[in-house]
C-alpha cells in the first residue's frame, strides 16, 4: 500500500475519493456513484427489486435516464405513431418510462431535445464530468471515461444496487498505461487507434485492468475521438478506459447543461484539472505504441480483435478461431481486404455516432453518390447530434449521396429494434462489435472508422478512405 | 439467490475461444422485461439455422445438454456486453457451474451475483475438463475443489475463488442486504460531498 504521498495515477486517485468503505481481508471495497445512467433494457429487474423490497431510489438526482436501444430509428407516421419492432419492445420502453416517473428519475425521453444513446446523451448534457465515478447497465459505460471519470458497465442486479444503495461492491482492478508515440498520421481518427490497440494487446489483453491513455497523439483527440477510443476499451476486455483531463475537457464542458455556471465553472475545472496521474506513478502494466504507424484498419473477422489495414490481406487459416471467422465472413485467407464487395453500411452508434463523426462521413460523402448496391444508414446518436447535422446541412449531404437519414437510436449497432443486416450481407459499421449475428442472424460486420465506412459506401467495396478520390464511385 | 455447496454434474463442453454474451443470448431476445424463461433462447443462433430447425452439429442440441449442470468454454467467455440475460439464460437452460480458463470481467460479476458458479482454471486443468465432455465431475465449493476422473482414480485440483462471493454464495446471500447494512458509512460519504 503506497504512502499518501507516493505518486499515484489517475485511477487510484478517483477510487479512493470514492471508497465508502476500502477493501478489508475478504469483503471488497464499497464505492460511491456519482452518476447513475440507465437505459430501458437492463433496468426492468433493477427497479423490480426496489418494489420488492418497498425502497425508494436513494439518489434521484445521480440517475439519468434515456431511450435507446429498442426505439425505432424511423419516423413517426402521419398519425404520430411509433413503429415499434415488436409490441415487447414497445412494452420495455414504456415500462422505463413508468419506472421513471414513479421513482423521480429525470428521463430524456420521447420529445427531449436530449434523447440518444446514453453514452452520447451524458456526456452532451455536460453529466459526465472529470472525477466522477459513472455507471450503467452497459458495457460501454467506459465511454465517459474520456473525461478523466472512472466509468465501468455493471449488469442489472447491480443496476438494482446502485438505484437502492448509490453504492456498489468493487474488487480493486490493476492499472494500464498505455501510452501512444508521436502523432496520427493524416486520415487515421480515434477509431483507427482502437482497432490498432485491441489488436496489439488482444480481446482479453485488458481483463481484470483499468486502462490509462496517454501520449501525444491522444493528447490531440477532441472529445468525440477520445469517447471512441474509451468506448472501444471494453473490446479489449478492460473493466474501464480512461484519459486525464485537460483544456480540452474543461472547453468542452463549458456552457453544458449541466455544467455549473460562471465563477463556479473556473472552479470546477481547477478541481478537474487535478484529475491526472502523477510524475512516477507506477502502473501494473505499460504499453507502447506508435501512433505514427497507425492506418485506417478495418476488423475481417468475428471479434474487434481481428483486423487489419485496408491495405492489407486476410491471415492463413492456421488456426480453428481464425478458420470459423473467414468462414463465417465468406472470406479467403491469404486475399486482400481491398476491393471486397459489400453490402451495407452503418454510420452511428456509442463508438461514432456523434457531430464530429458524421462531419467526418459528410466530407467524405459531400458531392459523391453511395454505390447503387450498398445500403447506407446514418444514425445520429442522439436528437441534439441530429439537430447540431441539420443546422450545419450534413443530412443533405448524406441524402443527396443516397444515404438515409434516421431517428438517433443504437440502431443497427445490436439490431435488437429492427434495423438490421440480411444474413450473409456485408455491412461496413461504425459501431463496436463484429460478433456472429451482432447485427442481426448470419449478418458479417466489419468495424471501421466514418471516413472509412463513408469511403466503402461510395466505392461499393472495401477501400482506404485516403484512396476515395481514386476509387471506382469516386466523384 | 440460490446457495450453493457442492455439485456433481456431467460436462457439456464449448471449446470455442472468446464466447461473447451476444452468441449466448442474441439481442432480439432482450426487449424480455423479466429474466424467467431465458433458457429457451440460450445460443439460439447455433442451436438453430436460418429456418429455426436444429442444427445437428451443435452439442447444445444433444439430449445430454439439458442435463448437464456444468458448462466447460474456450478461454474468454462470456466477453462483449455486460447483459445479465447471458448468465440468467445459462443458468435456466440448466447450468449451475461455468469453467473456463478466462472469464471475461462483466460477466464472471454478473455470473456470481445471481448464483452461477464461475471458475477459472490454469490452462492444463481447463485442456483436460474440455477433453471430459460428457462425463461427471464433482464441484465443492466449500473446499474449492474440482474432483476430476483420472486414470487411477479421482483427482483433486483446487481452484481460486474470491473470499466474499464464496461466502455469499454458500449461503445464497444477496449483496444487497451487505451493502444496506452499511448506511451509515454511505451517509457519511454523501455529507463530504
Ligand atoms: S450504440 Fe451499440 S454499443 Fe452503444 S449503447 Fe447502443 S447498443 Fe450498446
Amino acid at each position: 500500500m503506497p504512502s499518501p504521498e507516493a505518486p499515484q495515477t489517475l485511477f487510484e486517485k478517483l477510487w479512493r475519493a470514492h471508497e465508502v468503505r476500502a477493501e478489508e481481508g475478504d469483503v471488497p471495497a464499497i464505492l460511491y456513484i456519482d452518476l447513475h445512467l440507465v437505459h430501458e433494457v437492463t433496468s426492468p429487474q433493477g427497479f423490480d427489486v426496489l418494489r420488492a423490497r418497498g425502497i425508494p431510489v436513494r439518489q434521484p438526482s445521480r440517475t439519468l435516464a434515456t431511450l435507446d436501444h429498442s426505439t425505432p430509428t424511423s419516423p413517426p407516421d402521419a398519425s404520430g405513431r411509433l413503429h415499434y419492432v415488436t409490441e415487447q419492445a414497445q412494452l420495455q420502453v414504456e415500462m422505463l418510462e413508468r419506472n421513471c416517473e414513479a421513482f423521480g428519475i429525470e428521463l430524456q425521453g420521447w420529445g427531449s431535445r436530449h434523447r440518444g444513446i446514453v453514452h452520447v446523451m451524458g456526456p452532451e448534457i455536460g453529466a459526465t464530468q472529470p472525477g466522477m465515478t459513472v455507471v450503467c447497465g452497459d458495457s460501454h459505460t467506459s465511454t465517459h471515461g474520456a473525461f478523466g471519470a472512472l466509468a465501468f458497465g455493471i449488469g442489472t442486479t447491480e443496476v438494482g444496487y446502485v438505484l437502492a444503495t448509490q453504492c456498489l461492491l468493487q474488487r480493486k482492478p490493476r492499472t494500464m498505461r498505455i501510452h501512444f508515440d508521436g502523432a496520427l498520421g493524416p486520415g487515421v481518427s480515434a477509431k483507427d487507434m482502437a482497432l490498432h490497440t485491441i489488436s496489439t494487446i488482444g480481446v482479453d489483453g485488458g481483463t481484470g485492468h483499468v486502462i490509462e491513455y496517454a501520449g501525444e497523439a491522444v493528447r490531440s483527440l477532441d472529445m468525440e475521438g477520445r469517447m471512441t477510443l474509451c468506448n472501444m476499451t471494453i473490446e479489449a476486455g478492460a473493466r474501464a478506459g480512461m484519459i486525464a483531463a485537460d483544456e480540452v475537457t474543461v472547453e468542452y464542458l463549458r456552457g453544458r447543461e449541466r455544467s455549473p455556471d460562471g465563477p463556479a465553472f473556473e472552479a470546477a475545472a481547477e478541481r478537474w484539472l487535478t484529475f491526472r496521474s502523477d510524475p512516477g506513478a507506477v502502473f501494473d502494466r505499460e504499453i507502447s505504441i506508435d501512433a505514427t504507424r497507425i492506418q485506417p484498419t478495418i476488423t475481417w473477422g468475428t471479434d474487434p480483435g481481428m483486423s487489419s489495414t485496408l491495405n492489407g490481406v486476410l491471415p492463413a487459416a492456421d488456426t480453428a478461431g481464425i478458420e470459423r471467422a473467414l468462414q463465417y465472413m465468406g472470406l479467403e485467407a491469404g486475399h486482400p481486404l481491398s476491393g471486397h464487395p459489400i453490402d451495407v453500411v452503418f454510420i452511428g452508434s456509442c463508438t461514432n455516432g456523434r457531430i464530429a463523426d458524421l462531419r467526418a462521413a459528410a466530407a467524405i460523402m459531400a458531392g459523391r453518390k453511395v454505390a447503387p448496391t450498398v445500403r447506407a444508414l446514418v444514425v445520429p446518436g442522439s436528437v441534439a447530434v441530429k439537430n447540431q447535422a441539420e443546422s450545419e446541412g450534413l443530412h443533405r449531404v448524406f441524402i443527396e449521396a443516397g444515404a438515409e437519414w434516421r431517428e438517433p437510436g443504437c440502431s443497427m449497432c445490436l439490431a435488437m429494434n429492427g434495423d438490421t443486416v440480411p444474413p450473409g450481407k456485408t455491412a461496413v459499421s461504425t459501431s463496436n462489435r463484429n460478433f456472429e449475428g451482432r447485427q442481426g442472424t448470419g449478418a458479417r460486420t466489419m468495424l471501421a472508422s466514418p471516413s472509412t465506412a463513408a469511403a466503402c459506401a461510395i466505392a461499393g467495396k472495401l477501400v482506404d478512405p485516403r484512396h476515395i478520390g481514386d476509387s471506382a464511385g469516386g466523384a | 439467490m440460490e446457495a450453493f455447496t457442492r455439485l456433481t454434474g456431467a460436462i457439456l463442453a464449448l471449446p470455442e475461444e472468446n464466447i461473447d454474451t451476444d452468441q449466448i443470448i442474441p439481442a432480439r431476445f432482450l426487449t424480455a422485461t423479466r429474466f424467467e424463461g431465458l433458457g429457451e433462447h440460450v445460443f439460439a443462433d447455433w442451436r438453430l439455422d436460418g429456418n429455426g430447425a436444429p442444427r445437428q452439429d451443435c452439442p447444445m442440441n444433444e439430449p445430454r445438454a439439458e442435463n448437464s449442470s456444468i458448462l466447460v468454454a474456450g478461454r474468454n467467455f462470456g466477453c462483449g456486453s455486460s447483459r445479465e440475460h447471458a448468465p440468467y439464460a445459462l443458468m435456466d437452460f440448466g447450468f449451475r457451474v461455468v469453467i473456463s480458463s478466462e472469464i471475461a470481467d462483466i460477466f464472471r460479476n454478473n455470473a456470481l451475483n445471481i448464483g452461477l458458479l464461475s471458475i477459472v482454471v490454469p490452462q492444463s486443468l481447463h485442456a483436460r475438463l474440455l477433453e471430459l465432455d460428457g462425463q461427471e465431475i464433482s464441484v465443492d465449493l466449500e473446499a474449492c475443489t474440482l474432483s476430476v476422473p483420472g486414470a487411477g482414480g479421482d483427482e483433486t485440483f483446487s481452484f481460486p475463488m474470491d473470499g466474499f462471493a464464496r461466502h455469499c454464495l454458500l449461503r445464497g446471500m444477496d449483496r444487497l442486504d451487505f451493502l444496506l447494512s452499511n448506511e451509515t458509512a454511505i451517509k457519511q460519504h454523501e455529507e463530504r460531498l
